[in-house]
């Protein structure tokens, strides 16, 4: 430790941005609500940038101590439990530090052109500074309290940007869609955390590994380490919408685009795939924890996919999408192969930023239509949008050489030859990488080819039907302006390369210190390597088939679709609702909930019990005072017959006491 | 000599006559001459004990009550004339502007 890094810098600039537009923003005009928002999120990425720089001056890991917070009994005494401010920086941490920040800061400039009609544009940049406030303090903690914080941070920062537009009654509540189904998640990551305050005495990432580290794996029978890791992936099935909490993520597309972005594709719903990477050694030592990760990483990978071949709605096939790639990185996570999945997070963050963003873009173009049955033959109208849109495309779908490509087969091979792993995860992970590259295909199909079956839009993006060319508008889909383009740009730089870290492994070298040489390699490189390049064949294959299918479909044969459809009648329309999975939960748990809250809760307990204790106590209050009163007569005499009675009584009883 | 008990019984015979005559009397003047009556037949159960304890605390305190009863009754009677002005009555149950 030889130089410090104030690394606290991070956090608190984009949290003084939100504080200088929360405040002064209404009175502010968009320009300085811009130059505010911007300069602070773009402070704490260049930050982040010199950290990344610096760092090997200061060496790995890097921890800093800010403030004491809880101190409870003497230090390293048994019973004694204490929670710093402090901050921790190790490679796993600094990836996604600077995915966050750099992300975030393209996302903010992208939103400066796509809410610049917004009539609460400083609330907006407000919310999203604040968001980031805390996803950095999520990612920088040191301790697991300082990253519930920001756990809760994020999800508050979530619930206010989906409900940005509260107005609308669905926004409204998709917003506490999120926080309730979040809520639950919460509950477990909390229970976890009150179970290794219980056994290790502490939260500190490094005091309770340490502590770890010695315990043999559980793998006879389940024990606390197993509890701990599933009660830890309760919290990450939430905040990063695995099965079955997922329900909240495609709502939260009721949010503006740039939101839908950073927080529901980039960075927050990677929070969980972040925890439970930071929580490997738990992990690695409780084999059914890590089974139930994996299980539940690619249940969700291909169940969301398939409902993400249905929607029409540009956004909701983005949000099934994100879904689906959050179970490929847990399913990465849950055979053990954690750099895997933070390599996949990374690249995810790059392309599936870069999806929405383009997506925003085309909305934005299209006078705010997000179905896509209404696009069509966009290519011409916004050839930027499209081209970066394409390299996204692709990347996801994993054609070499783009970014995706290389996490997707990383993370495929790791479920096939990982100890942990087995051939079902990767055949189900292959499957669902033909439905995604057809999904993916689908969407770029219906939106850029074919023929535009949308309205006329005028100049200001507003939609409107007639034809006429009338004085200040072109009828056309429009570009996008640069503030808009230059994220896009620039996200799709780092889609097309930003894969090529992983080449030789060089970026789980670079994890190495966090995750340790891995078991996973400990199978013999040169023996499988052949083996490798042959699933890693079937892999582009199978890419480039989704392609193949989807311009067959909707492309060559358009009337397809429609006849495939009719044919599947009822599993197609199951699938269009989601599997139903929605009113399922509203017939299993919300409907049950409500009847027992207003029949038991608020008819039985609430009124009966409480109301009626209080009135009870309130009406023989009166009854007996109505009594007492009449001993308040105003008559001075008879208040004087009280005392001397009240005298005779204490006289009575001295003499008679002084008798005995 | 005269036991201490006889003097407590008047001392006790006087303040019950004082309370009595507080209680039932309507008029002022009676309610005020009852007050003494009671102030009195404390004063005598004082004196009663000085003289048996041979103690002048008793007897201080008799002053003190005589000087306050003097007081009082200055005032008291100040009152009653004032009363008497303005109700022309000296029924206090006449006097009963401030009851409920």
């Amino acid at each position: 430790m030889t130089s410090s890094l104030n690394l606290w810098l991070i956090p608190v600039l984009p949290l003084a941005g939100a504080a200088i537009n929360a405040l002064l923003g209404k009175k502010s005009s968009r320009t300085a609500v811009s130059v505010v928002g911007l300069f602070f999120s773009g402070a704490a990425f260049a930050w982040a940038l010199s950290v990344a720089w610096r760092v090997s001056s200061a060496g790995l890991p890097y921890a800093e101590y800010i403030a004491h917070w809880i101190r409870y009994g003497a230090t390293g005494a048994p019973g004694s439990f204490s929670a710093d401010f402090a901050l921790y920086l190790d490679q796993l941490s600094l990836i996604m530090l600077l995915v966050v920040t750099g992300v975030g800061f393209l996302i903010h400039i992208y939103s400066v052109g796509y809410m610049w009609d917004d009539p609460s544009y400083y609330r907006f940049f407000a919310y999203l500074n604040l968001f980031m406030f805390f996803m950095l303090t999520l990612v920088l903690a040191n301790n697991y309290l300082v990253m519930f914080i920001g756990w809760e941070g994020v999800g508050l920062a979530s619930y206010l940007l989906i409900g940005f537009w509260f107005t609308k009654d669905s926004a409204a509540s998709a917003g506490k869609k999120a926080f309730l189904v979040n809520r639950i998640g919460d509950f477990g990551f909390l229970v976890a955390l009150f179970l290794l305050i219980q056994h290790f005495g502490s939260l500190n990432f490094t005091q309770v590994f340490a502590q770890v580290q010695p315990l043999a794996p559980e793998t006879a029978s389940a024990g606390l380490l197993t509890a701990i890791g599933i009660l830890l992936m309760v919290g990450a099935c939430g905040k990063s919408a695995q099965i079955p909490l997922y329900i909240w993520l495609p709502d939260a597309m009721e949010g503006p685009t740039p939101v839908s972005a950073l927080i529901h594709a980039a960075t927050m719903v990677t929070a969980g795939v972040y925890m439970v990477s930071r929580s490997h050694v738990i992990f690695e030592r409780a084999p059914m924890a890590l089974m139930v990760v994996a299980v539940i990483g690619t249940l969700t990978a291909f169940f969301a996919a398939t409902i993400g071949i249905t929607q029409t709605d540009i956004k909701k096939v983005l949000a099934y999408s994100t879904v689906s790639q959050l179970g490929y990185m847990f399913m990465a996570c849950g055979v053990g192969a954690f750099s895997a999945g933070v390599f996949h997070l990374m690249t995810h963050a790059f392309f599936k930023g870069l999806l929405f963003l383009a997506a925003g873009s085309v909305i934005h173009s299209v006078g705010g239509e997000q179905d896509m049955r209404k696009m069509g033959g966009l290519r011409t109208y916004i050839p930027w949008t499209f081209g970066t849109m394409l390299i996204a495309t692709l990347a996801i779908a994993g054609i070499p050489p783009l970014a995706g490509f290389w996490s997707k087969d990383e993370i495929l091979w790791k479920a096939y030859s990982s100890p942990h792993g087995s051939w079902v995860f990767w055949l189900v992970g292959v499957v669902t990488a033909f439905i995604t590259s057809f999904y993916m295909f689908r969407l770029l199909f219906m939106t850029f080819f074919g023929d535009y079956h949308g309205v006329q839009v005028d100049d200001h993006g507003r939609a409107h039907l007639a034809h006429g060319d009338d004085a200040h508008g072109h009828g056309e889909p429009h570009e996008s302006p640069m503030v808009m383009l230059v994220p896009l740009i620039i996200l799709a730089l780092l889609s097309l390369v930003g894969g090529l870290v992983g080449w030789h492994n060089h970026f789980e070298h670079f994890l190495e210190p966090v995750f340790g040489s891995g078991f996973t390699e400990a199978t013999g490189e040169a023996a499988s390597s052949a083996k490798e390049y042959t699933l890693m064949g079937i892999s582009v294959l199978i890419a480039f088939a989704g392609a193949f299918l989807a311009w067959f479909l909707y492309i060559s044969r358009p009337y397809l679709p429609q006849k495939i459809a009719d044919g599947l009648n009822g599993f197609y329309t199951a699938v269009l609702n989601k599997y139903y999975v929605d009113e399922f939960y509203a017939k299993l748990f919300v409907k049950p909930l409500i009847e027992g809250s207003t029949s038991i809760l608020w008819q039985g307990v609430d009124r009966k019990v409480i109301d009626d204790t209080v009135n009870n106590a309130a009406d023989s209050a009166r009854t007996i005072s109505d009594e007492a009163r009449r001993m308040q007569s105003g008559n001075v005499r008879s208040y004087a017959g009280w005392i001397a009675a009240g005298s005779a009584v204490v006289i009575a009883y001295m003499i008679w006491m002084g008798v005995r | 000599m005269v036991p201490l008990s006889y003097y407590l019984v008047l001392s006790g015979f006087l303040f019950a006559c004082g309370v009595t005559g507080f209680l039932i009397k309507r008029n002022i003047i009676a309610i005020f001459m009852s007050i003494e009556l009671m102030l009195n037949g404390v004063n005598l159960s004082f004196v009663a004990f000085a003289a048996h304890w041979h103690s002048l605390a008793g007897q201080v305190f008799v002053f003190f009550v005589m000087v306050v009863a003097a007081a009082e009754a200055a005032v008291g009677l100040a009152i009653i004339i004032a009363v008497y002005r303005t109700r022309e009555t000296l029924n206090v149950d006449q006097v009963n502007l401030l009851k409920l």
